[in-house]
């Protein structure tokens, strides 16, 4: 879809329900794993559009699955989920490789093939969208400069520090401007000097334009970030006292 | 349709650079030796039935117990009938010379009773019914009978033979498939990891799909190629015995559309192994998210 026609149709949302467009929306949301109790329940809450989210709670809270909901690694047992405005909860799996591609995610494991080169494995989300030899040269050259690893363009995963494969997996995840950038646990394996950078790097993202939603367990991240809102996980509900993630105040620019 | 033959070099990189490592090679290898060698043995079978078959079509044998006395008189009358041609008799020396083997020097006695038999076509329409009466007006016990009624339970078994070759190539076609099915599943074990990075970042099956196909299709033309070329190297050791049986029907055991199917049974294979192997590869692919 083309930004124009994007627009035009966040801007009709926006008028209809008199909210600011919801990039997500979770509604009476589930989630089991086979036979196992529900690891996610009731879960109804909106993100909003260009939204900077932090994801907190417990370990066991459910962080990760609800992760997996959102970049559409896991369908809901129950509830609705819409994506980009869509209903993908019980979306024919074919159409969902196009909803993928505008989300970008960044794994704790870093989930790097380790027989390709940092510059392949950057490449990959513009070779699934069909970009030639010559069309991802450019951008994967110029992300591997804003990441640092320049010089390290064809060292494969392996070869590289925790940091270094930290931000391979960060430029994989942002190189085709996701409108929708997940992240779990993105700090878990680089020290604070790192960690403070992947920072920078997320809200240099948001200001421009890609919602970033954040699962962490570092304090000293979400306090670095003061306008993030935030999203707490308990026993697999939302803890939102408040209301505000299902009514986020008007945001100011 | 056949971009995937011709992916990237990158795409390429996503599955590894090792080939020819996992035993589908070798198995598709086999099986096309095995092919072929079966094919050619069907084919060349079907060949010499038909040989035989067309050779004998119009070939009859009149025979006539004791009869070798009449033995002129029934060759002036053959030769006499119309629609008869190539009236051949078999001369009584050489009949005696075949009862020796039964009968020993007792086949030489001028008592023994030796039988005519003459050989001759009959051209298609031919009225043999006539023939009989006319020859049987010189000899009542005469009796024709056509080649193709003594030698038809040969070419029966010829043909079953035949069948059964068939049969056999399709046999061996399904175990290629299965070893393919087995060695795609294989891959997609192997590779489980990247296909989940890559399910994640918006590849489409058919995408992930066209990664396996094409290698899973070099693997299996390298191996059918190397299992036919091998078929081929002891076909042509047993080409002498081929002729052999070629001249025993008076044709060539392989014709030319047949050595065309043969030359052609490994890309067979080949695309065979491609396409279950795309269908293998989209069904696991199906189970995921």
């Amino acid at each position: 879809m083309n930004g124009a026609l994007q627009g035009a149709r966040l801007a009709t949302e926006r008028g209809r329900e008199g909210k600011l467009p919801a990039i997500a929306e979770f509604d009476s949301v589930g989630l089991r794993y086979g036979t196992g109790g529900e690891v996610l329940r009731d879960l109804d809450f909106r993100l909003t559009n260009g939204g900077f989210y932090f994801l907190t709670g417990p370990s066991g809270a459910g962080k990760t699955s609800l992760l997996k909901l959102l970049y559409l690694a896991q369908r809901p047992t129950r509830g609705r989920i819409r994506l980009f405005g869509e209903e993908l909860s019980e979306a024919p799996r074919e159409s969902l490789p196009p909803f993928r591609r505008r989300i970008g995610v960044v794994f704790q494991d870093f989930r790097l093939i380790h027989h390709l080169s940092a510059f392949d494995n950057i490449a990959l989300p513009l070779r699934v969208a069909g970009a030639t030899d010559e069309e991802v040269e450019g951008p994967v050259r110029e992300m591997l400069a804003w990441v640092g690893l320049a010089d390290r363009a064809s060292a494969r995963p392996p070869t590289l520090s925790g940091g270094e494969q930290q931000r391979v997996a960060i430029a994989r995840a942002v190189i085709n401007r996701p409108e929708l950038l997940v992240a779990d646990e993105p700090t878990g394996n680089v020290d604070a000097e790192m960690a403070r950078r992947l920072l920078h790097l997320f809200t240099a993202l948001n200001r421009l334009g890609t919602t970033v939603v954040v699962a962490t367990h570092d304090v000293g991240l979400i306090s670095a970030t003061p306008s993030a809102e935030m999203i707490r996980l308990e026993n697999g509900g939302v803890v939102d006292p408040t209301g505000l993630l299902r009514n986020p105040p008007p945001r100011h620019s | 349709m056949l971009g995937w033959l011709f992916s990237s070099a990158a795409d390429r990189r996503l599955l590894g650079t090792s080939r020819f490592r996992g035993p589908m090679p070798w198995v598709i290898a086999i099986m096309s030796f095995s092919i072929l060698i079966i094919a050619a043995t069907g084919l060349a079978l079907a060949g010499t039935a038909a040989s035989l078959g067309e050779a004998i079509a119009t070939r009859y044998s009149l025979e006539v117990p004791n009869g070798a006395n009449d033995l002129g008189a029934l060759l002036a009358a053959l030769k006499a009938s119309p629609g008869v041609d190539a009236v051949d008799a078999v001369p009584e020396s050489e009949m005696r010379r075949t009862l020796e083997r039964w009968l020993g020097p007792a086949a030489q006695s001028a008592d023994l009773p030796v039988p005519a038999l003459i050989d001759f076509d009959a051209r298609p329409g031919t009225d043999l019914g006539a023939v009989e009466r006319r020859v049987q007006a010189i000899a009542p016990a005469a009796r024709i009978g056509a080649h193709r009624d003594r030698v038809a339970p040969l070419l029966r078994s010829m043909r079953a033979l035949q069948w059964l070759a068939f049969g056999l190539v399709l046999l061996l076609g399904a175990a290629a498939a299965s070893a393919v099915v087995l060695a795609a599943r294989g891959a997609l074990d192997t590779h489980r990891f990247t296909i989940e990075v890559m399910h994640g970042i918006g590849a489409t099956d058919l995408q992930l799909t066209h990664l396996f196909q094409r290698k899973i299709a070099i693997d299996a033309l390298v191996g059918s190629l190397a299992g036919a070329a091998a078929g081929a190297v002891v076909l042509l050791l047993l080409a002498s015995g081929a002729s052999f049986a070629g001249e025993l029907t008076g044709g060539a055991a392989l014709s030319a559309p047949a050595l065309v199917v043969l030359v052609l049974l490994p890309f067979v294979l080949t695309a065979l192994a491609t396409w279950v192997a795309r269908m293998a590869v989209l069904a696991a692919l199906r189970e995921t998210l």
